[in-house]
């Protein structure tokens, strides 16, 4: 992936959660914790389970279309699945080769069952992640996250470094473009330039870490963020929580996909 | 190498959180009471700056293709291993967030395989052991190296274990271990030249910036043994806490459903093909004996009879038309709620 692309990317995300729908109105609590009961959900499937897993695609499907989030966007990141997951997931049906599933002729083994198992976990969890930031934003989940024990450091410090991933994002693909113009083919590419890029990169960061703060203790920081919006969790937030993890429970222990095609192949036959 | 989500089962991945936030509020209660505050601004755009060079590809020698820096190890040396953890912290949990790096579940798990073993292993029990008292040139270019090659060989074997000990891989352990273990090693070695290169520019243009690093955080014992029986205790209270209930009830959920469904032991994955069998039927079937399934089992003779196990072709098949169906719903309900006036 480019640098181009990455960051664009990275900028589409930042600007989703500025969306004024539904979904974006509601306390960034209650979407915090239902994505990480989402999750923990999706996670806690056998290995072999893969048609109960199938209905969870009902919360992201839902959260893209009323968060008006786009779907191909979103769809294309999911789709990039991490190679690192792949190469793992694929020695399944190497190790596993006993014959789990027949249809007619053809057996299917336990090895890709558990396979395609994890790239779906991988589909719905990651999904998951990417539109919790795309409907509510990094700064409202770090408040959230906040509000919910995680120590104000580490917010502070999330913030900063969200503040100046953009900043830093620019100047870096500005200086690695100049350096591609200017090595024709390979020279130029090596580890030597780009330890003295990098080096100056980082001196130049460093300075300006010393001006920020000191701008900022000039304005009267004192360790304190002011995000844009308050929140408080009422009524609304609280159907939102109560309403998917119910669904999210009763997907979890009754298997919607073989009811549906249970109740079809019987009518069939 | 970041662990995934798809690859954790939630008793790990539980375990990693609590130990991994057990870590945080240490080091950032540590980095209230001692640092000089003027960190925080600089731990924030370092963090950034970590993400900006991680864009910047270089060529490897003799191999053609590219890398870039990790990075963890070059902060734990600017930053001294309180701030670098949190500023690891931090980064990992943007990538997990914007770059679906791993997933959210799978933070715990990276933050320690990262962050925590080279800020609180790798830099205190590796770097500054090497470097010693009176740091120089040479001295500081073996630290770095050593550190670079033992962090990328810590983290993952990390995630080898956090693998093997979900049980979602089929991979066996040692298989995995001799695949993971020699591709990170000339993974560390070029992290290590290009952390030395970086290092020593900064020390060319800067050297108060390392002096500080190194005056701030003299080498005594305590800390890393503090730090060490924090994580241990941790370890042994969630790792107990979280292996009784496994050994009670093989997990919470499975429990309920086994509960639920007035029948025990849905699955014993791993134990023999009769139990596989009988934890992808119990899995997928709705109900036992459901009326549908026993018709449909009966009208197709001929796919039935090359099973053992009766029962389970009507159950597969439907299964997968049913995940079909699920599918389909789940697009229409989309693009319905998409269509709807805006609110």
């Amino acid at each position: 992936m480019g640098i181009d692309e990455s960051f664009r990317g990275l900028r589409l995300l930042d600007q989703l959660a500025f969306g004024e729908t539904a979904v974006h109105r509601l306390d960034p609590r209650a979407k915090v914790l239902v994505t990480l009961i989402y999750v923990v959900t999706v996670i806690s499937f056998g290995k072999y389970d893969l048609s109960a897993l199938i209905p969870f695609f009902i919360f992201p499907a839902v959260m893209i279309s009323v968060g008006k989030l786009p779907a191909g966007f979103v769809t294309r990141k999911i789709l990039l699945l991490s190679p690192f997951v792949l190469m793992v997931g694929i020695f399944n049906p190497i190790f596993d080769r006993e014959t789990l599933v027949r249809i007619g002729p053809i057996g299917i083994s336990g090895g890709w069952i558990s396979c395609t198992s994890i790239v779906v976990r991988t589909m719905l969890t990651l999904g998951a992640a990417l539109i919790l930031v795309g409907v509510t934003g990094l700064p409202a989940i770090c408040s959230a996250l906040e509000k919910m024990g995680m120590p104000r450091v580490l917010a502070v410090q999330i913030l900063f470094l969200y503040r100046y991933l953009f900043v830093l994002a620019e100047e870096s693909g500005r200086v690695s473009k100049a350096r591609e113009m200017r090595s024709f083919g390979r020279r130029g590419l090596g580890m030597q330039t780009f330890s003295s890029l990098v080096g100056h990169l980082l001196l130049r960061t460093w300075q300006r870490a010393e001006r920020v703060h000191m701008a900022m203790l000039a304005r009267g920081f004192n360790g304190e963020f002011h995000t844009r919006k308050e929140f408080d969790f009422g009524l609304r937030d609280l159907l939102f929580l109560f309403g998917w993890t119910a669904l999210f429970i009763s997907l979890r222990f009754w298997n919607l996909s073989q009811f549906l095609g249970d109740l079809l192949t019987g009518i069939f036959s | 190498m970041h662990m995934a989500d798809a690859l954790l089962s939630p008793a790990v991945g539980g375990t990693m959180w609590a130990v991994s936030a057990g870590m945080i509020a240490y080091s950032s209660a540590k980095i209230r009471t001692g640092l000089d505050e003027k960190k925080v601004p600089l731990m924030g755009v370092l963090g950034a700056f970590l993400f900006a060079a991680q864009m910047i590809n270089f060529t490897i020698p003799a191999t053609g293709s590219s890398g870039h820096l990790g990075g963890g190890l070059l902060l734990a040396i600017l930053l001294g291993p309180h701030a670098a953890f949190l500023t690891i912290a931090s980064v990992l949990i943007v990538q997990a967030m914007f770059f679906a790096d791993g997933g959210l579940l799978a933070l715990g798990c990276n933050i320690f395989n990262m962050g925590f073993v080279t800020a609180y292993l790798v830099y205190p029990l590796v770097y500054r052991k090497i470097l010693g008292r009176d740091p120089n040139q040479g001295r500081m270019a073996l630290a770095i190296m050593v550190s670079a090659i033992v962090g990328l060989q810590l983290g993952p074997f990390g995630v080898v274990l956090e693998t093997h000990f979900s049980g979602i891989s089929e991979l066996p352990f040692k298989t995995f271990l001799l695949l993971m273990q020699p591709i990170h090693l000339p993974i560390g070695i070029v992290e290590g030249l290009v952390t030395l290169a970086v290092v020593s520019f900064v020390y060319k243009a800067r050297p108060e910036i390392l002096q500080a690093a190194l005056d701030a955080h003299p080498i005594g014992l305590h800390p890393v043994r503090n730090v060490l029986l924090s994580f241990l205790a941790a370890a042994i209270v969630t790792g107990g806490i979280v292996s009784w209930y496994a050994s009670e009830n093989p997990d919470g959920l499975e429990w309920a459903i086994a509960r639920v469904t007035g029948k025990d032991d849905l699955q014993e994955p791993g134990k023999g093909v009769y139990s596989m069998m009988a934890a992808i039927q119990q899995s997928t079937a709705f109900l036992p004996d459901y009326s549908f399934r026993k018709t449909a089992s009966g009208e197709r003779p001929e796919i039935i009879k090359q099973n053992p196990a009766s029962g389970k072709v009507g159950t597969s098949i439907s299964g997968i038309l049913g995940a079909l169906i699920t599918l389909v719903i789940v697009f229409v309900t989309g693009f319905v709620l998409r269509r709807r006036p805006a609110t």
